[in-house]
């Protein structure tokens, strides 16, 4: 009963919406200030997201062995110490070496291979077409540790001559990967449009001069962007080259700072191959970027933000 | 004059010449042919296979009439048998996998959102901010926090000098450190497929429900968050399904026998005599509980990128 007598009563202060008897429609703040909260909290995730990695780096660059106390800048655990640097630790050496050996034999089959594809694809427009196309997508999604399984047992069983080893990883990344270079490709396809080949088909080009000529020229920036999607995945991969390595010649970075790391410290030294492999691939990352940039110097929709996204494969 | 053929469908490329385009498809074709589709036959074969009793090397029959339910009874014995370890291991997969993939979402959505719609001139610096953990290698980026986590790391001088409390033993088989290893590992897929979506949103949708009277908070809800529906569903998926086949996080994080997932479960057998034709029937039943998602998965990207062209 008192709710509602005091519900009743008028109430001692005039608030804006009776003032104007537009209600809700009065903002009492201004609508578009900027979000603080939100860019607070964007700034924290990103602190969250690099700091961790950076202080790594950091470490690999410590003149001792601890991971939280600093002992002065050295190159130790690259080559200053004569055991355990990675230069000098024949494990570790070997693992760059491996790492780099897939990236290139990764990229060369790869590209040529997926830009075939999706061009072919995308112009062969049939049942076949249609179901390959399907499942070179769902190569992107289906987790890596099943396709894995079956690139294992594959190799084992299947084409045992093969057995597991440099060829079997190598297999293995080009079809995990193909999908980069398809996708980026066809993409890249659709925003060209299908003007300049119908022109160069009016001229009289065959099918082979539109390809070679006109096609391949338009498709260099998508090309190139997909050739370093594919060299940096490779730098990355963990999960195929773990199955499918059998022994030291053959484990790349990851896996070896994988098996030594899990069940303990691995030291430093893994700092420091670590921040090798970010190099690398930060490296590849900046060439793509200038590179893509020089491509498409003077295109219509280019820009920096575009450059960035197509080089991450957005 | 023959220069001057007629125009018209006869020479649209592509069509006269399906032959050219279907030999440039062709070695992607038998690529995936017998790389992809085969092998994924050749897990069917282990699985219905038998095990070499001598030296414990599966078997492949590639003869589905001759298949055997050896692995299938040793799998169903395993997951449903006296003391059987992996139907417990199957649900501390998923609720890892669930509350990981739910922390990401809660994190990622506000920073891509404020980035997609807030950053204005600044959004090419967020932007590399954003991408660049997506180009560091993911061993590079447990390796940070094993480092951190570890019992004299800065995270336990941390709390110990701020809130006084005893140094906790991260790396000694916490499940919320497999479930934030989780976290920091697959989330910078999620907010780029977010912010790709969410930059993708007319900005005049927003204006005009912020012009017809709606509040930042109901503009939100009623207009941003239902355009969003599309990227929050693939990018959990694009989290979710790597997360499902993850035995490397926690064996790096934890190595606790009480942090195991499903993926440790085939890698362990792919790597034990005996029991690999087992690891073939788990990976099937993880393949056959993923083939929805995976398919959706496909279907809506290739829905987004023809309405994007």
């Amino acid at each position: 009963m008192s709710a509602t007598t005091t519900a009743l009563q008028p109430s001692p202060t005039v608030t804006a919406e009776e003032r104007t008897g537009f209600g809700r429609l009065v903002p009492r703040r201004n609508p578009w200030r900027h979000p603080w909260f939100l860019e607070g909290f964007t700034w924290l995730y990103l602190i969250w997201s690099l700091v961790p990695v950076g202080l790594a780096v950091l470490f690999s660059f410590n003149d001792g062995k601890s991971q939280s106390f600093w002992q002065g800048f050295s190159w130790r655990w690259y080559f200053g110490d004569k055991i355990n640097s990675v230069w000098y630790n024949p494990d570790l050496h070997a693992a760059v070496i491996q790492t780099i050996r897939l990236s290139v034999y990764t990229t060369v089959i790869c590209v040529p291979l997926g830009v075939a594809f999706a061009l072919g694809i995308n112009r062969w427009r049939s049942r076949t077409s249609a179901t390959f196309n399907f499942l070179m997508i769902l190569s992107f999604v289906i987790p890596e540790l099943i396709f894995g399984v079956a690139m294992f047992f594959t190799f084992t069983a299947l084409f045992g001559t093969i057995g597991l080893g440099t060829t079997a990883q190598t297999l293995a990344l080009v079809t995990w990967n193909v999908s980069w270079p398809a996708i980026i490709v066809q993409a890249r396809l659709v925003t060209i449009g299908r003007q300049y080949e119908e022109a160069a088909a009016d001229l009289g080009a065959t099918p082979w001069q539109i390809t070679y000529r006109v096609m391949l020229p338009l498709l260099i920036p998508a090309i190139f962007a997909s050739a370093v999607l594919v060299f940096s995945s490779v730098i990355d991969d963990f999960v195929l080259v773990d199955l499918l390595f059998s022994n030291s010649s053959n484990t790349p970075m990851t896996v070896y700072i994988y098996s030594q790391q899990h069940g303990g410290n691995g030291g430093p030294a893994l700092n420091a191959l670590g921040t090798i492999m970010l190099v690398m691939s930060f490296v590849v990352v900046i060439i793509g970027y200038l590179g893509y940039r020089w491509m498409t110097r003077g295109e219509r929709g280019g820009g920096r933000r575009e450059a960035l996204t197509t080089i991450t494969g957005m | 004059m023959a220069l001057l053929a007629p125009r018209g469908r006869a020479r649209r490329p592509g069509e006269p010449h399906r032959l050219f385009w279907a030999a440039l498809a062709a070695p992607g074709i038998l690529w995936l042919a017998v790389l992809f589709i085969v092998p994924f036959y050749v897990i069917l074969a282990i699985a219905g296979g038998y095990v070499n009793q001598i030296f414990g090397y599966p078997v492949a029959v590639y003869n589905p009439l001759h298949w055997s339910s050896a692995n299938f009874t040793a799998a169903w014995h395993d997951m449903f048998g006296v003391g059987a370890t992996v139907l417990p291991i199957a649900g501390r997969t998923l609720s890892y996998v669930a509350i990981a993939s739910l922390i990401s979402l809660v994190i990622a959505y506000p920073a891509a959102y404020f980035v997609a719609r807030f950053a204005g001139r600044r959004k090419g610096l967020f932007l590399v901010l954003l991408i660049a953990p997506f180009w560091v290698s993911y061993m590079m980026r447990m390796l940070a926090w094993i480092g951190l986590l570890q019992t004299d790391g800065y995270v336990d001088k941390a709390l110990t000098s701020v809130l006084g409390i005893q140094p906790i033993n991260w790396l000694g088989g916490l499940s919320i450190t497999v479930i934030l290893g989780l976290v920091y590992g697959y989330i910078p897929y999620l907010i780029l497929v977010l912010y790709a979506g969410l930059d993708r949103i007319d900005p005049a949708l927003i204006e005009a429900g912020r012009d017809l009277g709606l509040g930042r908070i109901r503009t939100f809800v009623r207009v941003t968050l239902p355009l969003s529906r599309q990227p929050i569903l693939t990018g959990m998926l694009i989290t979710v399904l790597p997360m499902l086949g993850d035995y490397f996080t926690n064996q790096l994080l934890s190595g606790a026998a009480g942090t195991r997932m499903i993926g440790n479960v085939i890698d362990d057998q792919l790597n034990a005599p005996g029991q690999q034709g087992q690891g073939a029937v788990f990976s099937l039943l993880v393949l056959l509980v993923l083939v929805a998602p995976m398919i959706y998965y496909v279907v809506a990207t290739n829905r987004t990128s023809r309405s994007a062209s």
